[in-house]
């Protein structure tokens, strides 16, 4: 990914000249025209032993996860911390804010207690909704920004996009992609293996 | 395009209960008997007399009814929002919303209450000739030792009388006959259609549920908020919260959840709905039972906050008398029924049901199910037997009433389950229920 760094046009076409110094491929692209023959295809790469490889598709497909063998994501986990963060965080500052006067402090940061109707000046009646929205904050947060994260977002430029075939990944084409780093990765024999799915296509698409 | 297709799945299991389910109906009527042979001994035998017999009902009646209209609200969202997930397990909801004629008849007692005039529930209820004058509820104020002065709103003061216009005997059980007719109809009249679709497979059935759902919706709205002031708050007439109908709503649905979550395994488990009836559909009624639960929370919690911000005494003296009070001399029992609440009701389901496994595991499911029910009743035991006086009352008395009125639902709900499939047989969107998965 460090290519999103020093290729940072959106696509492909003025990257020819560094093209020509990175020969090594990036993945192998296999072409379908229809759902029930990408998630086969994708069953029997992961059946061949294949780790590091992708479906894309124009529409969300039922059961992908599977065929595939994704792991599930840790992105429940980023937003119970973000939320735990934003509970205890808001829970800190509220007082902190309404119900501290510490000597030393300066008093840009210095608490502020204020009575309220005759209110506790730390009661947690009052400050449960400013809890409960620090911690839908922080939880919302977590899991957008990490699914960013996960997703290494944004990323401006992608290999795959050298591939022309490939732009019809969002309306009308399914792609399997076996990337080379896959231990079993081997130009000669995955494009092997692959014609054996019956593609409409098959492409390598460099580095 | 009206042309009837049974999908493949179907044929191969029963759709209608069998006969055992007439053991089932044997098993609720014994359970009946001794609901209502403990309450009645417990009637005879303790000293609290018919007022504690009269609120126990009123728990018992507002649990049932609660399942009779969290299933209407199930039917009306999910053809309001047109969904396709629910159509396999929206058949359980259409029974519980169309066994309303039972819960409606359960009526009678609370209605004969009121209209007698004694004041057992609904101090309200006594008639003009039992208010106190002004002048002698001062004496009578005074006169009161300790925390007494708390339930002053089961003599009919001033404060009462104010209310008269609304909380008087006739208008009352006008209401209720409305409340009563406009739910049983809207029940039947989604059941007709879905029941009829089944043999015709006409489509336009299924739009013409959509079409009305919202407007039948805002009904709903309405007189169930009205029914739960009615029913449930009007027991200390001095109390207002208009909070309170969107309180019973949430535990309502969360309960009618539970029981869809229970009944659904328990059909399955006796060889129905098999491989009709997934982990996904579980999955997402456990979703929806999550949401329902920090609803509850989130409801409960605004109704008291406001109310403990302004401190009022007319407000705050409701939750005075369940223990929900900074005032030791004023604590009570209930306080204990209260931070169980807080606790069983929402804090311990909400991080029980947080997790996708849990919602996809059968028994997990099922457990958190059972419990959030129990608790449902709890909440409403809390909002009315707290009448009683600052001692808690749990015996027999309260026990067999929500066994024997919970057996009573239940018999009508299996009679009128075992004359129509277990699932919306020819439902346009039948396929995609059950072929649906969460992604």
């Amino acid at each position: 990914m460090q290519d999103a760094a020093s290729h940072p046009t959106p696509h492909g076409q003025a990257t020819a000249a560094t093209e020509q110094a990175s020969a090594a491929p990036f993945a192998m692209l296999a072409e379908f025209a229809d759902v029930t023959s990408v998630v086969n295809a994708a069953r029997k790469t992961r059946e061949q032993g294949y780790v590091h490889f992708d479906v894309h598709s124009p529409l969300p497909i039922h059961g992908i996860d599977r065929a595939v063998g994704i792991r599930p994501t840790i992105l429940p986990w980023l937003t119970l911390a973000g939320g735990l963060a934003g509970f205890f965080g808001g829970l800190f500052l509220v007082w902190w804010m309404n119900a501290t006067m510490f000597s030393g402090v300066t008093t840009s940061l210095q608490g502020y207690p204020y009575l309220i109707s005759g209110k506790p000046i730390f009661s947690l009646q009052a400050n449960i909704p400013i809890i409960f929205e620090t911690t839908i904050l922080l939880a919302a947060f977590a899991t957008v920004f990490g699914m960013f994260a996960l997703n290494r977002l944004p990323m401006l430029y992608h290999p795959l996009f050298k591939s022309s075939r490939f732009s019809r990944v969002t309306s009308d084409r399914f792609f399997l992609v076996i990337e080379a780093d896959d231990p079993k990765y081997d130009s000669r024999w995955t494009r092997e293996f692959l014609e054996k799915l019956d593609p409409l296509s098959i492409e390598e698409v460099d580095d | 395009m009206s042309s009837p297709s049974p999908s493949p799945d179907l044929s191969k299991q029963p759709l209608r209960l069998g006969p055992e389910s007439q053991g089932w109906i044997r098993f609720c009527i014994i359970a009946a008997v001794v609901g209502v042979l403990s309450a009645v001994a417990h009637l005879f035998l303790a000293v609290d007399g018919d007022k504690r017999f009269f609120l126990a009902y009123v728990v018992a009646y507002g649990f049932i009814l609660s399942l009779s209209l969290g299933g209407l609200f199930f039917v009306m969202i999910q053809h309001l929002s047109r969904a396709g997930w629910s159509v396999v397990v929206r058949r359980p909801a259409e029974l519980l919303a169309a066994n309303m004629p039972v819960v409606a008849l359960l009526f009678l007692p609370i209605a004969v209450s009121v209209a007698m005039g004694g004041g057992e529930i609904y101090p309200w209820a006594q008639p003009d000739s039992a208010a106190v004058e002004y002048a002698e509820e001062g004496t009578f104020r005074e006169s009161l030792a300790g925390v007494e002065h708390l339930y002053l709103h089961q003599v009919l003061d001033g404060l009462t009388m104010e209310k008269r216009p609304y909380l008087n005997r006739p208008f009352f059980l006008l209401r209720w006959a409305l409340f009563l007719a406009l739910w049983m109809w809207m029940a039947h009249w989604f059941l007709k259609h879905s029941t009829l679709q089944d043999e015709t497979g006409d489509h336009q059935l299924t739009v013409k549920q959509e079409t009305w759902a919202g407007l039948l919706l805002l009904i709903y709205a309405l007189t169930v908020s009205f029914g739960a002031w009615d029913l449930l708050m009007s027991v200390n007439p001095h109390w207002f919260s208009t909070i309170f109908g969107v309180y019973y709503f949430t535990g309502a649905v969360a309960g009618t959840l539970a029981v869809m979550i229970l009944l659904l395994k328990f059909l399955q488990g006796r060889g129905y709905l098999n491989e009709v009836v997934t982990v996904e559909h579980y999955h997402d009624l456990g979703k929806f039972l999550f949401a329902f639960v920090f609803f509850w929370g989130y409801i409960a919690f605004s109704q008291y906050m406001l109310i403990w911000y302004a401190a009022l005494p007319e407000t705050t003296g409701w939750f005075t008398n369940r223990g929900a009070t900074a005032v030791r001399e004023e604590m009570n029992g209930w306080l204990w029924i209260a931070i169980l609440l807080v606790v069983g009701h929402f804090v311990i389901p909400f991080v029980g049901l947080m997790s996708r496994h849990v919602k996809r595991n059968g028994g997990g499911l099922v457990f958190w199910a059972g419990w959030v029910l129990v608790f449902h009743w709890l909440d409403i035991y809390w909002v009315v037997m707290p009448e009683m006086g600052p001692a808690v009352v749990l015996g027999p008395m309260e026990i067999g009433l929500a066994v024997a009125l919970s057996a009573v639902f239940a018999i009508g709900l299996i009679r009128r389950a075992s004359k129509v499939n277990l699932v919306p047989t020819h439902d346009p969107r039948l396929a995609d229920s059950i072929a649906f998965e969460n992604l």
